[in-house]
């Protein structure tokens, strides 16, 4: 025993597996958080690319190290727009996600209490909307919200609307978040289902075996049982939900408030790639602290 | 955000095929507005020079200017507007024009390469392409209907805001271009349009977010359809777009009248200018290009396609006479006194407009 533990120790194979993830993460998450932290503390200029200072070269780099400060973070804290664009996300992608589970549950559990027969047909049919790109399914919702559009006409043909009436839900947050929970909503029921089908329905006949009544078996042993599919998928929809550019971009109206248009409008509209810089690296810390600690919790109670 | 991913997409499927055709077949990368050309023009230069037209659209300034300053944007003409052309100038983003492969710059309009002297001083790095103004596009019937029989000439029906709460209902749209619309606000409050002072231009702001409550959309190309199918009923809005809506809806035949107003107040004057970039690969293709286009009867052509008017004056002789005799399209000289321009922003100044903006667009 001792001797296998001691050679997969020295296995060149071991550091290969291990070091094509760390590879990967330096190249394409640390390397260009790097470069995108340096241009935050950059200024802007009329030059391509519009900032200073560049990088020239180890020669000057005290020179280039000199110029950097921190002025476009100070500026993001004097300025309330920047403060209310993130709270403004961070309840959007809560909303989101609390709608994301509560539609996203019933579905994963019925998934997977479902005869195993067809529950890959069930899965398949989850999965099936990626086969049209993402944009074209959110310029359907435009033909299905707008006012002349196909819930308008839905609506009145069983007399539900005059003639008159129009549904009033495009360019409104409505549509936002209609936008983002059906986008999101299989990233949401994958985790649920694998969690939920692997669990031990012995467990449920043991507690209706001792009296215990279906709603609180669900409570007491389904739902904690689920947790980590639950964690999992909140994670996986609401970390990018903060970040939405395009849905709220096409959907929203002009007073949806997002950081990722506010990212747009200082990186296009103002060519301002330093404060965009800036507000793109608060918004990782601001989704990745709490993660990380969250994590070392979990850790810690295992 | 749609317009660049669909254009990645073109970009990659013209990158994969005009590698597999080789270096032989010379092309050139037009990257221009969207709807600004009469397609044909393209076939044309084609047939005339055996030089292949690889031709992408864009529908706003920003996206052009970040792809040019990022650099390598493959494109060997593009189109920039007055103000973003100076700015990118100054970045060194394009190369100076090789005039003696440009014979067709006599049949260009002196009144127009003065003004655009101001962008691009000696008009060394540009020529002008189509020109206009942003004026006031309205639903005629259902602006009598929630104003009156009252004249629309000046910038007081949407300003106004006892006006604009009279249109909310029928819904009016700004056009989100706020270099232009801040400058239209300040000239409008008797201010220099021009202005980059901090408090002109928060008193140029100020004009917007009194009629903001009443405002139902801020965009600068979805409008062109809203008014030709009655869903906007009062627009700012570029000339040609709104003749544009016009003419939709005389084709769609619903009912819908609009017209186009260059309000008596005076309004921006725009450019948008033809240029090469300096990383261009083709350059030589680039400036053929450009001369095809200075030929008069070529851009007579586009002009009577896409409703605006040119920078070259050999060629008013081939523009439709409905085109031509539109003061809309072509101001008179009395019009045409009273129109501005407008430097670039420093970016102090940019970024006062555009925290504003936001402000006004959210409702902040």
């Amino acid at each position: 025993m001792a001797e296998t533990g001691a050679t997969s120790q020295n296995n060149p194979w071991r550091w290969l597996v291990v070091g094509v993830p760390y590879l990967w993460l330096l190249v394409f998450f640390t390397a260009p958080f790097l470069i995108i932290f340096k241009i935050s503390l950059s200024d802007t200029a009329i030059a391509m690319p519009p900032y200073t200072p560049t990088f020239e070269g180890f020669g000057a780099i005290g020179d280039f190290l000199s110029q950097l400060d921190v002025e476009n973070y100070l500026f993001l804290t004097e300025d309330p727009l920047y403060i209310n664009a993130y709270l403004s996300s961070l309840r959007m992608a809560l909303i989101s996600t609390g709608l994301l589970l509560l539609i996203g549950y019933p579905m994963a559990l019925a998934m997977a209490r479902a005869p195993s027969t067809i529950r890959p047909t069930l899965l398949m049919m989850v999965i099936l909307p990626f086969w049209t790109s993402f944009l074209i399914r959110v310029y359907a919702w435009i033909g299905i919200l707008k006012p002349e559009g196909l819930l308008t006409l839905l609506l009145q043909s069983i007399g539900l609307f005059g003639p008159d009436q129009q549904v009033q839900i495009f360019r409104t947050d409505y549509a936002v978040f209609i936008g983002i929970v059906y986008s999101y909503l299989p990233f949401m029921v994958l985790p649920l289902y694998s969690a939920l089908e692997k669990m031990d329905n012995t467990l449920l006949e043991a507690a209706s075996d001792l009296g215990c009544p279906p709603w609180k078996a669900f409570w007491k042993i389904t739902f904690p049982l689920s947790l980590p599919g639950v964690i999992a998928g909140s994670m996986i929809c609401f970390i990018p939900i903060t970040g939405e550019f395009v849905i709220p971009d096409l959907l929203g109206g002009a007073e949806t408030l997002m950081i990722g248009k506010t990212l747009w409008t200082e990186f296009f509209g103002n060519r301002d790639w330093p404060l965009a810089s800036a507000v793109a690296v608060l918004l990782l810390l601001a989704l990745v602290v709490p993660i990380v600690i969250f994590q070392n919790q979990q850790q810690k109670v295992r | 955000m749609k317009q660049t991913v669909l254009r990645m997409l073109a970009l990659a499927a013209t990158a994969l095929t005009s590698t597999a055709a080789l270096a032989q077949e010379r092309v050139v990368h037009v990257y221009n507005w969207s709807d600004y050309i009469d397609e044909s023009v393209l076939e044309d230069f084609t047939k005339e020079t055996g030089i292949k037209v690889v031709y992408d659209v864009f529908d706003s300034n920003e996206l052009v200017e970040t792809k040019l300053l990022a650099g390598g944007s493959g494109y060997d003409v593009v189109v920039p507007t007055g103000p973003f052309l100076a700015r990118q100038i100054k970045a060194g983003v394009f190369q100076k024009l090789d005039k003696s492969k440009l014979p067709n710059l006599s049949n260009m309009w002196p009144l127009v390469s003065e003004r655009l002297a101001k962008y691009d001083p000696g008009n060394e790095y540009a020529v002008n392409y189509m020109w206009g103004t942003t004026g006031i596009g309205y639903n005629v019937d259902k602006v009598k209907a929630a104003l009156g029989d009252i004249p629309v000439d000046s910038w007081d029906i949407l300003f106004k805001p006892e006006n604009a709460a009279k249109l909310k209902s029928c819904g009016i749209n700004i056009l989100d271009a706020s270099d232009e619309t801040f400058a239209i606000a300040m000239n409008y409050i008797g201010k220099d349009p021009d202005s980059k002072v901090a408090a002109d231009l928060e008193a140029g702001g100020e004009v917007y977010k009194k009629i903001r409550p009443n405002v139902k959309t801020f965009n600068s190309s979805a409008y062109i359809d809203e008014l030709a199918n009655g869903d906007t009923c009062i627009t700012i809005g570029w000339s040609g777009d709104i003749l544009q809506a016009k003419a939709r809806a005389e084709e769609a035949k619903n009912g819908v009248k609009v017209d186009y107003v260059i309000p008596k107040e005076g309004t921006y004057m725009w450019f948008d200018n033809l240029a090469i970039p300096a990383d261009a690969k083709n350059v030589a293709e680039a400036h053929a290009f450009i001369n095809f286009l200075m030929k008069p009867e070529v851009i007579a052509k586009a002009s009577n396609y896409v409703q605006y008017a040119n920078g070259n004056l050999a060629s008013q002789k081939f523009i439709e006479e409905s085109v031509l005799k539109n003061p809309s399209v072509y101001p008179n000289e009395a019009t045409l006194a009273k129109l501005f321009t407008i430097s670039p922003y420093d970016p102090r100044a940019q970024r006062v407009i555009n925290r504003e903006w936001t402000a006004i667009k959210t409702g902040q």
